[in-house]
């Protein structure tokens, strides 16, 4: 099984914030909407109805005045009288109690039946389970109505029967909808977890199945209810149902209707009644949905002017950073024949929250950048702003951002000349298309190829990305190809057009050693054939070191530190660099020491500590560290550090930074040790995580 | 202790042969690493010890006893690959590790069903006790045992995968499996829950096979490699004499492919691409 997409490690990851609450507070909250309020209100007057309406009306609803039959509506009796001139409002009201315990019992029956079917494959053995499966496949494809109609019939009219009935034709799709959600849910990973532990087939259901279908299936309940209601006052309504001296609203209808031309609003209250209840229990699912949705509570969209004047404010500390680096100039940054040139970018969500501060980087033609950082630096938003593809609701602000001299957000278009390789090629390409198809899309609309010439085009970039035998693979679908070929198919497709910037974002996380090593030299060598630049995102700096010329270290959305790849095993001069470098495992390791590690997590965009960002988790921060936020200031030779005490070359090389969780000489229990630093590490993870 | 050994274990999916006759020992109190590509059958051979997997053919032992195919309580513990999938999103984490915990023994099941004071305290007393266990358990792996009851969105990856191990620990196992645990997890990351899984075992003492398809991170937990390709083990052995002398060229290949910083090993990275040598290989 590949590994989760990053992208959506640090999306899950940024969720997990305050307003990550249980259902329950989520319920809370949906309640407090107009909805919710709306809802809540519906289902307090239909309780009051249904307990104290027989009780209020009961004698005025059974009530026989011969002197008072078929009137209309009016102040006596507000929705006329019957043919026996009993008061309509009365019955209706009175009708409330019978009307709603029949339909909860069949949504009652339906779910508790579905519940049932639904559940047992998860339980019973594998045969018995696809057994239970096909029957509910039969009962599903039978018609509904016919369902309810048949079953009636074969119960009889009544009450009884009509609930068994409306109740048994939910059960078939109620039992599919459990079905498909706890096959799902029974596959994960968490299930096979309980049942290694011994959990039961039962206690499986009820703590691990149940819990994880509940949202979605109280929804369908609650829908179902509403169709029940209908289905019920149908049934009555037909004579199937309740049966005189008792009745309920279908039925009530069923005794108006014929005189709905003499007095209309006697037909008309029980529909209404009908129609209105019916609405009450879609609203309560609605409630429901939006408190299950994963959705955020929809806060208003926060424009903060502060946030819209960040980009161009001279005042900021990061348009200082880099005015420094204007100034520092040297290297291989001038701007003016730079392929791609970033000066302060910024990347704001609303909230407030902004992922990327300030950063500037330029890539010349034909060079290979790296871009590092963990999870949750905005080193992939950075790479999806300058491609134009920041996701929705974040908005990008920059003192320059010139691709080939033109600004990618002025909506020129980048066409071909820019290509993206995304971590998940599985997700980035069309499942249902074929993969030669879809390449050849792509010289078709941008480069007006025709169909043919797109065609053959597509396996030629195949081959050149090393597919054997392309003309055959251009004609399979991606699910026909290996993870790593997938990876090969999307470099083929940035490689239709003639792009001078590739820009991979973990292209390779996803990947084993071995398929990691093959793209990474694939990417190497397209670049070198084709002589664009490359932009390489990745959380492994090791991985970035195979292929690129320079690297861009960022931190807590800024770039902390800029150097060549040559200088990253030694001249590091940022402790975050540094810690990176020491966190990879080599072939080299010392296996008695333990793996260098950096302390707590990175700060939450919204959380940032004053000063330097990484002060918290570093073990040279001095108090100016935790003050003033360094800027990124030139070194020489290419390389930029924002540190207020970076590592000089005299501090030595990273193996002797990484080397200092080494027992001292003379401690003859390395494991005592050993246990020491695990507290370390883990009284460090404590604190950053109550952070 | 124990020892954990596959007996020409064949593992199949309708068709697919998976694992293929697989003789392998994970002896008592150490760790070996299983290494191969994506693919090699290397992750359905640690869930075959676990009863998660269809065992085909020969015999899954441990200390000599058959764990059995199907999915059980048993010696064998895994922990997943995908810390995001492997922790129940609706059960506070503390929940999660008390459910590994041994069950309350039937006997006293049977007494808490009676209505005088005397057993009701009893359960009240079992129910702290086990708290108690889960804070330890919490504590061992370095999770604040007040976090217990929050949920696992409210962690980050490292610490899922902390809590993940804490669950496969309470269940007392003799072994461990660690189906690549630290691939899912950024490599700051990986680091300390590599130091955390090194130091349990040591003060632990249980077997250990920890998959992974990176050499490097075996190299520096394992006392033993072995390595798989196509569903069939091609080589196995002592750590240094696999990693220093590999015999088969897959071996060769996987040491080869891992990431390093170190520019003076040949072969890891690709010549820096003058002016020259790209006219050079466009004219070629």
């Amino acid at each position: 099984m590949p590994s989760k997409p990053s992208s959506t490690r640090s999306a899950r990851r940024t969720s997990a914030g305050p307003s990550s609450e249980s259902f329950g507070h989520r319920l809370l909250d949906a309640l407090r909407t107009p909805l919710g309020l709306a809802a809540v209100t519906a289902v307090a007057v239909l309780t009051l109805m249904a307990v104290l309406g027989p009780t209020l009306a009961g004698s005025a609803a059974t009530r026989v005045d011969t002197g008072a039959i078929d009137q209309g509506g009016g102040s006596a009796h507000l929705f006329g009288t019957d043919g026996l001139g009993r008061d309509v409002a009365a019955r209706v009201l009175v009708a409330t109690r019978l009307t709603l315990e029949l339909t909860l019992a069949a949504t009652a029956i339906g779910l508790a039946g579905g519940l049932l079917l639904g559940l047992a494959p998860v339980v019973l053995g594998r045969r018995a389970g696809r057994l239970v499966t096909a029957t509910v496949g039969v009962l599903v494809a039978f018609p509904g109505l016919l369902f309810v109609l048949v079953l009636a019939t074969v119960f009889g009219a009544g009450s009884t029967g009509a609930v068994l009935s409306v109740g048994l034709a939910l059960v078939p799709p109620a039992a599919r909808l459990v079905q498909n959600l706890s096959a799902s849910v029974a596959t994960a990973d968490y299930v096979a977890a309980a049942r290694i532990l011994g959990t039961g087939r039962f206690r499986l259901v009820t703590r691990h199945v149940l819990p994880n279908i509940a949202e979605p299936v109280t929804l369908f309940t609650a829908q179902s209810a509403a169709q029940i209601l209908i289905a019920f006052s149908g049934l009555s309504f037909l004579g199937l149902g309740v049966q005189a001296p008792a009745y309920d609203w279908g039925r009530l209808l069923n005794e108006q209707l014929g005189r709905i031309y003499v007095n209309p609003l006697a037909a008309l209250a029980p529909g209404l009644a009908v129609v209105l209840t019916g609405m009450v229990f879609t609203l309560v699912g609605e409630v429901i949905a939006q408190a299950g949705g994963r959705r955020a509570p929809h806060r208003a969209a926060a424009s903060d002017p502060a946030d819209e004047q960040a980009g161009t404010s001279s005042a900021t500390p990061s348009s200082a950073s880099a005015s420094a680096l204007d100034a520092g100039g040297g290297g291989d940054t001038a701007t003016e024949d730079a392929l791609l040139s970033v000066r302060d970018l910024r990347v704001t969500f609303p909230g407030g929250r902004t992922s990327v501060r300030g950063v500037s980087l330029s890539v010349a033609p034909g060079e290979a950048v790296g871009l590092v950082g963990e999870s949750g630096s905005g080193k992939s938003l950075t790479a999806l702003a300058v491609a134009g593809l920041a996701p929705h609701p974040a908005r990008v602000a920059a003192g320059e951002l010139r691709f080939r001299g033109v600004d990618p957000r002025s909506g020129s278009g980048l066409g071909t000349s820019l290509a993206m390789v995304f971590q998940d090629p599985m997700a980035s390409l069309n499942p249902a298309l074929r993969v030669g198809r879809q390449l050849a899309e792509v010289a078709e609309v941008h480069l007006g190829a025709s169909r043919a010439q797109a065609s053959a085009r597509a396996v030629e970039r195949l081959a050149w990305v090393r597919i054997t035998s392309p003309e055959r693979r251009a004609r399979q679908r991606p699910h026909e190809y290996s993870g790593g070929m997938r990876q090969r198919a999307m470099i083929g497709m940035g490689l239709m057009g003639e792009p001078s910037l590739i820009v991979a974002d973990e292209p390779t996380t996803a990947l084993d050693v071995t398929v990691q090593r093959q793209v990474l030299d694939l990417l190497g060598e397209v670049r070198r054939d084709s002589g664009a630049a490359l932009l390489l995102i990745s959380h492994d700096i090791a991985v970035v070191a195979q292929v690129c010329q320079r690297v861009l270290v960022m931190y807590a959305g800024r770039v902390v530190e800029e150097l060549p790849v040559a200088d990253l095993a030694v001249r590091a001069a940022h402790p975050y660099t540094r810690a990176l470098v020491g966190a990879v495992p080599t072939m080299g390791t010392d296996r008695n020491t333990a793996l260098a590690t950096i302390p707590g997590r990175p700060p939450e965009p919204g959380d940032r500590p004053r000063g330097c960002a990484f002060a918290p988790r570093c073990d040279r921060a001095r108090d100016r560290c935790r003050t003033a936020e360094p800027v990124l200031t030139d070194q020489g030779e290419g390389r930029r550090v924002a540190c207020w005490y970076p590592v000089t070359a005299s501090s030595g090389p990273v193996q002797e930074a990484r080397h200092t969780e080494e027992p001292p000489p003379g401690d003859a229990d390395p494991s005592r040790h050993e246990a020491e630093t695990l507290q370390d590490d883990a009284r460090s993870v404590r604190d950053g995580g109550v952070r | 202790m124990s020892t954990l050994e596959f007996r020409g274990v064949g593992v199949r999916y309708g068709r697919f042969t998976a694992v293929d006759g697989v003789d392998l020992t994970v002896p008592d109190g150490s760790v070996t690493g299983l290494v191969g590509e994506s693919g090699s059958g290397k992750s359905t051979l640690g869930r075959a010890a676990v009863g998660l997997a269809p065992v085909v053919a020969g015999q899954i032992l441990v200390d000599g006893r058959d764990v059995g195919a199907r999915p059980r309580r048993g010696p064998v513990q895994l922990v997943f690959q995908d810390p995001y999938a492997s922790l129940d999103p609706r059960m506070p984490i503390g929940a999660s590790v008390a459910e590994a915990l041994p069950r309350p023994s039937r006997t006293a099941g049977v007494l808490r069903t009676g209505r005088d004071g005397p057993t009701a305290r009893r359960g009240r007393a079992g129910r702290t006790d086990r708290a108690a266990e889960v804070a330890r358990y919490l504590d061992l792996v370095g999770i604040d045992p007040a976090r217990a009851d929050q949920l696992p969105r409210a962690l980050s990856g490292g610490q899922r995968q902390r809590v993940a191990l804490a669950r496969a620990l309470a269940a007392r196992p003799s072994v461990l499996v660690a189906d690549e645990i630290t691939s899912a997890l950024d490599v700051s990351v990986q680091g300390a829950v590599l130091n955390l899984l090194r130091g349990l075992q040591r003060e632990l003492g249980f077997a250990m096979l920890f998959i992974s398809h990176n050499l490097a991170v075996v190299r520096y937990l394992a006392d033993r490699v072995a390595v798989m390709d196509g569903g069939r083990l091609v080589e196995s052995g002592p750590a240094d004499q696999v990693l220093e002398r590999p015999d088969h060229t897959l071996t060769r290949t996987l040491l080869s492919c891992v990431p390093t910083l170190d520019a003076s090993v040949p072969g890891t990275r690709p010549q820096e691409p003058t002016t020259d040598t790209t006219a050079v290989e466009e004219a070629s």
